[in-house]
């Protein structure tokens, strides 16, 4: 019994040693060139405009105007 | 749709930094980011120029290219974007950028110790839901959702900066080219806001 005792220690030293022989991947798993964060809600989706683009674009295109002091003063 | 830009008018611009304060103050931008700076060249000399720079949202912008996690995005108005949870603070975008638009919040530091980037959002928020705390947290407010403009742009005291749908900013600036006409001034406040009407006659 005793005889066989060095021979389970080196045969799980080998095993530990063989072990750093794996390799595991080290990074995470994307797309390349796609997009992999958090999906986004678009500006209209929201409280505001309930999800109307018409009256968000509209707001939009009234405070891009507003921006030309021209057309505000004359 | 619209393609939403910003357009600095050199001839206007002051250098007062009222929109890098406007930023900061909206967003509470921390210590050490700064989303938006205003960059003067040939300081002191007449002639200086000064220019309002931040992310320009480049419809092929080249920090999405190189970003190795994917979490820089463009949404459909064209405004750059990333998601924060997934950004691990590896600087690739910082090199990438030709303004210099990411900032980290701890400097320059090793790769691991600089935190997350953060830029300017074009006060569109970020990927969490409009307007709630998480997403003012991350990235600021989302003005964009409350079919409000850039604060920096409307804050601007001289309209120098101009924010929104690129077809209209050219509009604008293409009408204040033609009124501004080219005069004798280098530079002052003929050049910037044109000839009184009645004394152009």
């Amino acid at each position: 019994m005793t005889t066989r005792i060095p021979y389970v220690i080196a045969a799980a030293l080998a095993a530990a040693f063989l072990a750093g022989c794996s390799e595991q991947p080290q990074v995470g798993k994307f797309e390349q060139g796609k997009y992999a964060g958090k999906a986004d809600t678009r500006p209209w989706e929201g409280g505001t405009f309930k999800g109307d683009k018409g009256a968000w674009e509209q707001a939009q295109r009234n405070r891009v105007r507003a921006q030309n002091e021209y057309k505000r003063v004359e | 749709m619209a393609r939403m830009k910003f357009l600095c008018d050199a001839e206007r611009c002051i250098e007062c930094n009222g929109c890098v304060t406007a930023c900061k103050n909206e967003h509470e931008v921390p210590w050490g980011v700064n989303r938006r700076r205003v960059v003067t060249i040939n300081d002191g000399v007449p002639g200086e120029r000064s220019m309002s720079v931040a992310c320009m949202h480049c419809s092929d912008a080249p920090c999405i290219a190189v970003c190795p996690t994917n979490v820089i995005y463009q949404t459909e108005e064209g405004v750059v974007l990333h998601d924060k949870d997934g950004c691990i603070g590896c600087g690739y975008c910082f090199y990438a950028c030709p303004f210099g638009a990411p900032q980290f919040p701890n400097g320059p530091a090793a790769f691991g110790a600089r935190g997350k980037m953060d830029k300017c959002t074009f006060c569109a928020g970020g990927p969490e839901e409009n307007g709630s705390q998480a997403e003012f947290d991350k990235y600021g407010r989302n003005r964009l959702a409350e079919g409000k403009l850039p604060l920096c742009a409307e804050m601007c005291s001289t309209k120098a900066l101009l924010a929104g749908d690129a077809t209209e900013l050219s509009d604008i600036f293409r009408d204040r080219v033609l009124r501004r006409g080219k005069g004798v001034e280098a530079w002052g406040w003929m050049t910037a806001y044109g000839k009184d009407k009645e004394e152009a006659k």
